[in-house]
């Protein structure tokens, strides 16, 4: 079946326009943020352990089930050691450094820009040596 | 005035002070209103609690379970406070006796008793307020509420609860919702006059089926290996049956099992509030001295002589409140049947080959 030039040019616009929708939903859905609850409960986190992947925007939907505060604290082991002496009482300036007042939910999103692993940790006094410790593994490719 | 039968024994001044200087604060200390926490010996400057001997007397007769422990004032300025686990609701909550404590330890010490023989012939939002009490400068409070209405009042409340509260409210909350939050007004205490050690005691009245001694709260805030140290005496009218069973290598000790004298009966008797002590009893001392890894549980204590004491009340087991319902897993669930599946198609296959698909060996 032969079909007339404006049918086929219709088309074949109809064919790009598909692929360029396919392949802008395929980039869209790459940067958005990938959502990671953690909970906590008996000043422990869990999951204690998470792998995301480099350069793509991480959501963490942190919900404090417990009647006290907790910190979430993503860093470096130079950051936390910062921490473990700050005096900072509340955290709410960067989004690697979370303050998760008791019994409510607080999201924050991170982008990590280099492969590697990094240490989540409540900082508040006796929380880390009692186990609020967390391990973020980021892996190399989107 | 009455004069306390310690006086009377002509006991010296030093040993008073040494005295009250062991008998410590509160069951579980587990607070500091103030942020710098430099209020005194019982949280440290990073919110741990600093060790002190503890000295509590549970007293069981017609069903009623008198509680006495003594809040020490260790000096420093601000507010400290602890939270008690309480078995049931308490009738009263009053100014304890200024005797008692002391005159169970003399009882019991080796030291002492030797001198006895000589001196003496003998919401939160959730929490309900049940009950407040001022004795002193003590601020008593009897909460009812879950682990998180607790947690979430005493946090509203100025009290600044360690990494492991939440667990052991809930530990708790689970088998009796009712809690004693005492706050401790230093400043309050040196204006009355209170010298470093002196001990504000608290008389506790709970009618209740069987006493039972919460120990596990004395490991709030200490890290495992941390050293755990208190003396529960116990005073009922037969030789009590207890759980977990003191034996030394589980963090409690059994110190002194045998019939309460006649002597420590009538000194107790005459101490303020007191007068209920029975003309006869057993008196029980138990020594808690272990690490608070070791202290996971409470002491039940069966004083009706069926020498039962409840796992519950130990915290060894859990009351179920209701049926135990673990969410169905659908996943699972299909697994479970592809695998049944599977096995079946392989038992017909393997019944097919043996019998049609392969001549049989005769």
């Amino acid at each position: 079946m032969r079909l007339h030039r404006p049918a086929r040019a219709l088309l074949l616009g109809l064919a790009v326009a598909a692929v360029s929708g396919i392949a802008a939903n395929a980039v869209a859905r790459s940067t958005d943020p990938i959502i990671i609850p953690i909970t906590i409960h008996f000043s422990h986190y869990d999951p204690a352990a998470v792998t995301v992947p480099v350069g793509r925007p991480v959501t963490f939907v942190i919900t404090n089930t417990d009647p006290i505060d907790h910190e979430w604290i993503v860093g470096d082991a130079a950051l936390h050691e910062r921490h473990r002496t700050g005096t900072e009482p509340f955290h709410n300036a960067r989004p690697t450094e979370i303050t998760i007042p008791a019994r409510t939910e607080r999201r924050t999103t991170v982008t990590f820009e280099a492969p590697g692993a990094l240490q989540y940790i409540c900082h508040l006094p006796g929380h880390e040596a009692y186990g609020m410790v967390g391990t973020v593994t980021i892996t190399p490719g989107g | 005035m009455r004069r306390s039968p310690l006086d009377q024994h002509d006991r010296p001044r030093r040993w008073t002070r040494l005295l009250l200087g062991v008998p410590a604060a509160a069951m579980a200390v587990f607070l500091a209103a103030t942020p710098a926490l430099a209020c005194g010996g019982l949280i440290g400057p990073n919110g741990a609690v600093n060790l002190l001997q503890t000295t509590t007397f549970a007293g069981y007769h017609d069903g009623v379970e008198h509680y006495v422990t003594a809040f020490q004032f260790a000096g420093g300025g601000g507010q400290f406070g602890s939270i008690t686990p309480l078995p049931a609701v308490p009738t009263s909550v009053e100014k304890g006796g200024d005797w008692t404590l002391q005159r169970l330890v003399r009882e019991t010490s080796p030291l002492f008793a030797r001198d006895a023989a000589i001196a003496s012939p003998a919401a939160s939002a959730g929490a309900v307020e049940l009950m407040k009490v001022k004795i002193d400068a003590l601020d008593i409070t009897v909460l009812k509420g879950g682990a998180a209405d607790i947690g979430t009042w005493a946090t509203a409340h100025g009290f600044r609860l360690p990494p492991d509260a939440p667990e052991v409210l809930d530990f708790y909350a689970q088998r009796s919702p009712i809690f004693l939050a005492a706050a401790f007004d230093a400043d309050a205490a040196k204006a009355r006059g209170q010298q470093i050690g002196d001990g504000t005691p608290v008389h506790i009245t709970i009618p209740t089926k069987n006493p039972w001694v919460p120990l596990r709260i004395l490991a709030l805030g200490k890290t495992g290996g941390e050293t755990v140290q208190a003396d529960v005496y116990l005073l009922t009218d037969r030789a009590p049956a207890l759980l977990p069973v003191p034996n030394g290598s589980n963090g409690i000790r059994l110190d002194v099992s045998e019939t309460a004298s006649d002597s420590l009966l009538s000194d107790l008797r005459s101490d303020r509030g007191m007068s209920w002590i029975p003309s006869s009893g057993w008196l029980t001392k138990v020594a808690v001295d272990g690490e608070a890894a070791q202290i996971g549980y409470d002491l039940a204590v069966d004083a009706s002589g069926a020498r039962r004491p409840s796992a519950i009340d130990a915290g060894l087991a859990m009351p179920s409140t209701a049926p135990l319902s673990t969410p169905v897993d659908v996943g699972r669930i299909f697994l479970a049947l592809a695998f049944v599946g599977m096995g079946l198609i392989g038992v017909m296959l393997i019944g097919r080959s043996n019998s049609g698909g392969r001549p049989v060996a005769s």
